[in-house]
Parts: structure tokens; C-alpha cells; sequence
């Protein structure tokens, strides 16, 4: 048995796990990066448009810091996000930002003087301030204020993903690549590794860490179309609730991006509209300003989606043999402007639809893009019920985007989840609270029963096609858990895919019988794992019976504060279970900076809590006794809802920013 | 194509899986029908999920962006992900890569060979120590200059100019097009302290800039249509006069 031992295992070679693994290095802790893939080729790098951080560095960033980034995201959450998380975050995205251009991001900058942009489809021209020339520039993203969203042309995770790569490198940090992690190790609710399988040669190997963090993205390939990589099936969260242990976190809560091609399903960056692109019928018509006055195209990403969704529905969709679908019409932001800062959206356009988007409007239509949902933490990052088992990024629910994630908030929730996790770990490890014991037994334990699972794949006969169940969870994901819910539907997807995970424990690997690299098997594991992850988020999204975020049941339209105000928790704690085990976690009022309100999309459909109004009364009241006292922003903030003694020490600094402490 | 009569493709693909004792390299064609739109990641993964499920090939993103889905389509690299089956003939030929090590049809371990190859030219900012303070405004850039760092940036570590390059074919150690369109990158840019000397230490070479033969199928295969040619007659301009001063 092949055991390596380590201080901090990392599962995932994207900006998540690269970040925390170059942070615990520099904590002067050992650390192993296990990735399905060589680390530069992670579905961070398909992240297009940029990074939200506040940096105000430009004309139309003006007026922006924390407090407005921190009021868009939670709006954009639907007041489903944990507030003190989204604070934290959004005081070190500038940070993190600075941090990666040091590093090497070639971010796009300020030029000084006068340029002209497209604003509502109308000529604009800017002026940017000598000051600001030469510091990063930001562009404009759905549901934000202020011009947020910093970039390298359309290719900016590639930009960070390439320099974080480069940064561990820098530092050694140990990468096996082509390693999958199949099972967590674990003892009386302490993680204490994993075992993995060499997808070159098939062996097993048993990785022994005193902290293990799971960073491997979203779960959107549980939908037969998806913008993601085709590496994101979720197998990591199935493995966590394999435990037994470890809860998964609002797995219902699923984004579908307005603007992916049709019919492959690749993402056109928001920064197609963030930049003035619009969206037409088949008319030609821009019908965005019909349903959102107000933001029209750049309202939120849900939001979008379901407009489109609707036009489509009322027979204002282009025909096509996929289906029907809008345009995109990006041509009036001049070849110019396309050639340089949506060169990727170029390349995707000319390559797999034979068009020139300088001239032609692109085929486009919502699709699933994101997970908001996954492995439940605390705010450190830690498991809420595993000891040693730690998320960030997409893959963890610790849960900076409640219901619906901001555009530009995703790339940036990597960096900094990664550098705050990388010091809570290295806390923890540095106390005799990460004192670990293991028995070489019970390692040989959790091998073996990996290795029986896999020969009984192999040796099955007259048993299931994985590809079958899989392609039929993915359609039962498509049609009954999309953008628009209901609950026979959802009923449906419930049984079906229950059924599915039944029958997927008879699954055979057909004629493909080699222990060493075989897609075949590896299907065949991932079928049933990607089985139980459709599960947690049909099951949660039946059970809500509410409209929030991008969860949009049409049997009820109202966001019901008063009895949904609450995190969806799942689990499995028994392998004989057929359904995951659903429990509820309180979204607490009474401690919140931004009390629920009106997110100003469509009609006010919300029910409120009964708290809510009195938590707004004593908002406003602290809020106005303070101003009057001539406090800052920074102390009333902190009357409201401190949060800057959670962070690690060295990132509790104030943000200098151009015009405000410059 | 049109609808009502679909091509039925001839994919011709050499095989070998080298961890079965009993295998050896060969050609195996598998005949699909071609559908509107079809990508060489549709027709394979229709292959795998219909005829052979033991087909072993790479891809990621899907979407042109990643690199991990180089291959030799009729004997030329490219990225198969975004090559439409309708620019191709009837009858195509797929082969792994070559120079790299292989894992088993057209799955080959880029991987290892690109990390060898950015370790040996430490290819990350070798910056002043202690210098960033996060609290701090960013160091100013000229929007010019942080636009032709990311022109180069935007290399993805296919493959294919490796796999194009005749120096490489004959120098085992040759750092190739890639690894030298890093060397120009982090000579743009000012983050990185590294003097012209320390670039001649790492690529005034015949296993670096001096090894090629000018041959230039880097810059013909090239999915990214990255400069390599200027960039690479730059920097022997350069590491010559470098190496002429000392």
C-alpha cells in the first residue's frame, strides 16, 4: 500500500487550491496538490470577463469601496448569503487583486483622457484622470453599481490561473497531477485524508494530511448542457457526503448564465453586455428595457435568464434545430474594441459558429453556468461537521453568494477564499488541536473498500450502462431542475433520480476491463457519484417551496422570508439511504448589516419576516446616531456587524484607494 | 453537408494503450455519422460513448481555451475541441502528439513535460523580496505594456509548437517555442528583476534560443496565433548582443 503523508492536501489545482496551497507553504507547512488535470488547464481559466474588487481606480468606478460591493452582493444573494462572509470577502478582493498583479496578472489598465464606451446602446465619452493612469482598469458587470469587474482582456481567470500556477511553482509547491481523489479518510468526525487513484495507472494511493480542503469547483456537468469544463461533475461533493459526516450546503442553488452559444453550450463573457452589448428577439427587437427598465441587460444574472426565458415562451425566440434561442449583438461596440478586449468571445464565435461577431449577432440562450451551493463551512473554511475537512472556492458553500452569485464575483471569491483558508489552516495546524493519530489499519481499511468498489465494477455481469443513467440525469436535470421550477416536476426529478442511484449500484463496465487508465470506469464511478449530487439539489429544490435567487418555482413565485429565510443542508448519513437526509440552517436577522429587502427587479413579491422591520429600525437608528457623532463609514460598519477581528491579522488593513485615502 | 444525406465520417485513429503487455500501435477507423455543428470533441466522445469505451483522448474546457486536447489531425497539431468535422474530408487520421509521453491513444502527459520546462526557465516574477504590501495601491503599468505582456500571456501550453518544431524532433532538451515566448514575456515586464544575463544563463543555449532552426512551424500551428517568430528573432538579437557585451 502506497501511503504519502503531508501537512495540508489540497483536492483541485484551480485558483482555490493553488491559493491555499502557496499560503499554508508560506505558513511554512508541506502541501500536495492532487488535480485531475496538469493545474493550467482547471476550469479557472475558462472565467472570461474579470474580477470584482473595489478599486475605484476609474472615472465610472468613482464613489465604489467595500460597503457598495458588499450591498451589490448581497442583493444579488437574495439575502440568502452569510453577511459577515461577503464582508470579509469583499474587504480583501482589493487585496487579493493587488496581490495577483504583483505576481505577474498583466491586468488591464487606466489610460488617461478621453475614450469613448457604449452606455444603453448610446455613445458615451469617459474621461479618466492623469491620477488614475497606469492603475487597473474595471469594466461594467450585471447587478453591480459601480464599474467593478477588473480584467485582461476576456481572458482574465486564464491571466490569474497562469501567474497562481506559476506563483506554486515558485514556491514548490508539490502537484500530482492526473491524481483523483475517491474517498475521504476518515475517524469519529476527524478528516484525515484521502484515497486516490492514479488515472495514468490506476493505482491507489493513500494520501494522509492533517488538513484536507476540497477546491474543485461547481458541479454543472449534472446538466447534459453546461458551460462548464467537463471536469466539474461534482464527484468531490458526492465524496464528501459519502462520509456520512460532512453536510453540503444550498446544493438547489444552481445559476444559469444568459449568454452561452448554441447549441455547445460555451460561455460568452458578461463583458459582451457589461461593455454594451444587447440582447434581441427574433425580430431584432431589444426587449431587455420591457422587463428591467431599470438595469435591462446588466440587471442580475437570474434575473436575465428568466426574462429570456420568457420572451422565449411567448414566441419571441429564434427557431433553430437545438431549440429556440435570442441573439447577442455585440456589433456595435466596433472591431476595435471586439479585437481587443473580446478576443477569446472572438475566437469561440469564429471557430464554433463560422461567425464574425463584429458583424454577425450571436446565437445565444441561458445555460447552466454555476454553483452556488456546496461543501458547507464555517467562515474559516472548516467543514461545520468534520474536523480537518476544508472548502473554498466553487466548490464550498461557506456562503458568500446565497442564492445567486454576482458576475465577476466567482474568480475573485477563489483568491480570497484561498488566502483566508490557507491561514486558518496554518492556525490550526500550528495548535495541538491538528494532533492526529492513525492506524496504518484503518488506512488499509478505506483502500481496500475502494479497491472492492472498483473490481466490482469491472467484474459486474448483465449489469447497467453508466452512460445510460447518466445521460438520464443529466436530461432530469435539464427539464424538471432548470431555470423555472415546479413541483410536480420537481417531484418527478426526485423519484426518477432516485430510481437512477438505485440502479447505479448494478452498473457494469462494459468490454473495457483495464485497471490502469480506462474512461470507462472512471465513468462508471463518476455516474454513480454525480447520481447522489442531482439528488441533493432536486430534493432541495422540491422541498423549498419558494422563489429566491436563481431558484424560480413558478407554484411560488414570492421570496418567503418568513419561512425560507434558511440555509438548505443535506447529508447522508447512512449508504444505504436512497434520498440524502435534508436539515435547515436559520439565516439569523437580528445580526445582519443589510435586513431583507427589495433586490428592485420586477414586482415586490417578498414576504417579509416579522424581524425584518425591526431590524431595519435599529440599522437605521445606530446608522443615524453615528453619522451624526461624526463617525466613519468603517466604525459604523462595525457597530452594525463586526467582522474584521475573524480575519487573519494581515489582512485586516484599510484599503488605500485612489480618491478616497490617496 | 446537408441534413437529409449526413457524411458518414472514416476516423482513422492510431491506438496503443502501453500498459497492456499485449498491445502495440495501430491504426483503428470507426465510422460515425456527422452531425450540424460536429467538433472532434463531439465525434470522439460519440466513439467512446458508442463504439469503444476504451478510448483514451483529453479534453477539458471544450471551448478552445485550455490546451489540453492537442492532437495531430491528419498529421498536423491543433486543438481538436474546436476543429469542425466539416472543414475535414470524409476520411481523417487523429494521432497522439508526439515528443510527449504517451498514456494511451491520443491522451498524452503535456503535463510533465510543460512543468519541466517553466521549473527549468523559472518561468514565475522573480521580484524584489518583501516588497508587496496588499494595503497598498497597485504599482502603475502602461496600459501599452500590460496589453503586449498579455498578447504573450496568452499561450496556453498546448502542445502543438513542440509537437511542430523540427529542433525539438532532433534536441530532446530544447525548450521550444513555448518556452521561449515565456523568456520574451517575462523580459516585457518590469515586475520581473531578471537582467538580460540571467535570460542568456537560462536560453543562451543550443538547447535554448540558439537551437532553432528557424523552421518556424511553431508560429504555423500556433492555435493561439502568438507572435513566435518576431519574438523569437528578438530575443537571439537580443541574447547575442548579451553575450557579445560580456
Amino acid at each position: 500500500m502506497k501511503i504519502i503523508h503531508t501537512d495540508v492536501l489540497i483536492v483541485g489545482g484551480g485558483l482555490a487550491g493553488l491559493r491555499v496551497a502557496t499560503g499554508v507553504k508560506e505558513r511554512g507547512h508541506d502541501a500536495i496538490v492532487l488535480s485531475l488535470v496538469p493545474p493550467k488547464r482547471s476550469h479557472s481559466a475558462a472565467a472570461q470577463g474579470g474580477m470584482q474588487a473595489s478599486l475605484a481606480n476609474g472615472k465610472m468606478g468613482e464613489g465604489d469601496n467595500e460597503d457598495v460591493h458588499f450591498s451589490d452582493t448581497i442583493k444579488g444573494s437574495d439575502w440568502g448569503a452569510d453577511q459577515v462572509v461577503a464582508r470579509m470577502f469583499t474587504h480583501c478582493a482589493p487585496k487579493a487583486i493587488r496581490e495577483l498583479a504583483h505576481w505577474g496578472v498583466p491586468w488591464t489598465r487606466v489610460q488617461r483622457g478621453d475614450h469613448t464606451a457604449i452606455i444603453n446602446a448610446e455613445k458615451v465619452i469617459i474621461n479618466e484622470k492623469d491620477e488614475a493612469h497606469g492603475l487597473i482598469t474595471a469594466r461594467d458587470f450585471g447587478g453591480t453599481k459601480k464599474w467593478r469587474t477588473c480584467y485582461t482582456s476576456d481572458g482574465t481567470g486564464h491571466s490569474m490561473l497562469f501567474a497562481m500556477d506559476n506563483k506554486a511553482k515558485k514556491e514548490k509547491v508539490e502537484v500530482h497531477e492526473r491524481l483523483e481523489a475517491m474517498a475521504i479518510i476518515h475517524e469519529k468526525g476527524r478528516c484525515e485524508g484521502v484515497v486516490a487513484r492514479n488515472l495514468m495507472n490506476g493505482e491507489l494511493v493513500a494520501y494522509i494530511a492533517k488538513a484536507t480542503t476540497i477546491a474543485t469547483g461547481g458541479y454543472g456537468r449534472i446538466y447534459s448542457v453546461s458551460t462548464n469544463a467537463i471536469i466539474c461533475q461534482g464527484t468531490a461533493h458526492a465524496m464528501a457526503l459519502e462520509t456520512g459526516v460532512a453536510t453540503l450546503g444550498n446544493m438547489e442553488a444552481i445559476q444559469f448564465h444568459p449568454t452561452a452559444i448554441v447549441p455547445v453550450g460555451i460561455l460568452t463573457t458578461e463583458g459582451c453586455r457589461g461593455d454594451g452589448g444587447l440582447l434581441l428577439d427574433k425580430d431584432g427587437y431589444r426587449f431587455m428595457p420591457d422587463y428591467e427598465p431599470d438595469k435591462k441587460e446588466l440587471a442580475s444574472r437570474d434575473v436575465v435568464s428568466r426574462r429570456m426565458t420568457e420572451h422565449m415562451r411567448k414566441g419571441k425566440g429564434v427557431k433553430s434545430r437545438y431549440g429556440d434561442h435570442l441573439w447577442l449583438d455585440i456589433t456595435i461596440l466596433g472591431r476595435a474594441h471586439i479585437e481587443k478586449n473580446l478576443r477569446e468571445v472572438k475566437e469561440i464565435c469564429e471557430n464554433f459558429l463560422g461567425i464574425d461577431p463584429a458583424v454577425d449577432w450571436i446565437p445565444v440562450r441561458p445555460t447552466q453556468h454555476y454553483s452556488m451551493g456546496g461543501i458547507r463551512t464555517k467562515y474559516t473554511g472548516e467543514s461545520q461537521t468534520m474536523k480537518g475537512l476544508y472548502s473554498a472556492g466553487e466548490a464550498a458553500c461557506w456562503d458568500m453568494h446565497g442564492f445567486n452569485r454576482l458576475g465577476g464575483n466567482s474568480v475573485s471569491e477563489t483568491v480570497v477564499a484561498g488566502m483566508l483558508v490557507a491561514e486558518y489552516i496554518s492556525d490550526f495546524l500550528d495548535s495541538s488541536d491538528s494532533d492526529m493519530e492513525i492506524h496504518t489499519s484503518k488506512i488499509e481499511y478505506f483502500v481496500k473498500k475502494e479497491q472492492d468498489k472498483l473490481d466490482a465494477l469491472l467484474c459486474k455481469e448483465n449489469g447497467e450502462d453508466a452512460y445510460v443513467l447518466r445521460r438520464r440525469m443529466e436530461e432530469i436535470m435539464m427539464e424538471k431542475v432548470g431555470i423555472f421550477r415546479n413541483g410536480d416536476d420537481l417531484k418527478d426529478a426526485v423519484d426518477e433520480l432516485e430510481e437512477l442511484l438505485k440502479r447505479s449500484s448494478n452498473i457494469e463496465v462494459f468490454r473495457s476491463k483495464s485497471r490502469a487508465a480506462n474512461p470507462a470506469l472512471v465513468n462508471a464511478y463518476r455516474t454513480q457519484k454525480m447520481i447522489k449530487v442531482a439528488l441533493t439539489a432536486a430534493l432541495g429544490a422540491c422541498l423549498r417551496t419558494e422563489s429566491r435567487g436563481a431558484h424560480s418555482r413558478e407554484d411560488f413565485p414570492k421570496r418567503d422570508d418568513e419561512n425560507w429565510l434558511k440555509r438548505t443542508i443535506t447529508s447522508w448519513p447512512d449508504e444505504n439511504q436512497t434520498l440524502p437526509t435534508v436539515n435547515y440552517e436559520e439565516i439569523n436577522i437580528a445580526t445582519m448589516e443589510l435586513p431583507p429587502g427589495f433586490r428592485g427587479y420586477g414586482k415586490d413579491l417578498t414576504s417579509h419576516h416579522p424581524q425584518t422591520a425591526s431590524r431595519v429600525a435599529k440599522v437605521d437608528k445606530i446608522t443615524q446616531e453615528l453619522e451624526e457623532k461624526g463617525s466613519d463609514r468603517f466604525e459604523i460598519q462595525n457597530e452594525l456587524m463586526p467582522f474584521i477581528d475573524k480575519l487573519p491579522e494581515k489582512y485586516r488593513g484599510i484599503n488605500e484607494r485612489f480618491g478616497e485615502n490617496v | 453537408m446537408s441534413d437529409e444525406n449526413p457524411r458518414i465520417l472514416k476516423i482513422s485513429i492510431l491506438r496503443f494503450d502501453p500498459h497492456d503487455p499485449e498491445d502495440f500501435p495501430h491504426m483503428e477507423t470507426f465510422e460515425i455519422e456527422e452531425a450540424h455543428g460536429m467538433t472532434l470533441y463531439v465525434a470522439l466522445n460519440e466513439i467512446r460513448e458508442h463504439h469503444d469505451n476504451s478510448l483514451k483522448f483529453d479534453f477539458v474546457c471544450r471551448a478552445g481555451i485550455c490546451g489540453s486536447c492537442s492532437m495531430l489531425v491528419n498529421g498536423r497539431p491543433t486543438l481538436a475541441c474546436r476543429t469542425l468535422t466539416k472543414k475535414l474530408d470524409e476520411h481523417f487520421t487523429l494521432a497522439p502528439l508526439p515528443l510527449f509521453e504517451l498514456i494511451g491513444d491520443l491522451s498524452v502527459y503535456t503535463g510533465k513535460w510543460m512543468r519541466g520546462m517553466n521549473e527549468r526557465l523559472e518561468s514565475w516574477i522573480h521580484e524584489k523580496e518583501n516588497e508587496l504590501n496588499v494595503d497598498k495601491l497597485e504599482e502603475k503599468m502602461e496600459p501599452a505594456l500590460a496589453d503586449e505582456i498579455y498578447e504573450l500571456d496568452r499561450c496556453v501550453e498546448c502542445g502543438c509548437c513542440v509537437a511542430g518544431c523540427g529542433t525539438a524532433q532532433m534536441k530532446p532538451y530544447f525548450v521550444g517555442a513555448v518556452g521561449l515566448n515565456k523568456i520574451a514575456r517575462y523580459q516585457l515586464d518590469p515586475r520581473d528583476k531578471r537582467s538580460d544575463e540571467d535570460y542568456y544563463e537560462l536560453i543562451g543555449d543550443e538547447d535554448g534560443v540558439f537551437g532553432c532552426m528557424t523552421l518556424l512551424g511553431c508560429e504555423d500551428v500556433c492555435p493561439k496565433d502568438l507572435p513566435l517568430q518576431s519574438k523569437i528573432a528578438y530575443l537571439r538579437r537580443m541574447m547575442i548582443k548579451t553575450a557579445l557585451k560580456n
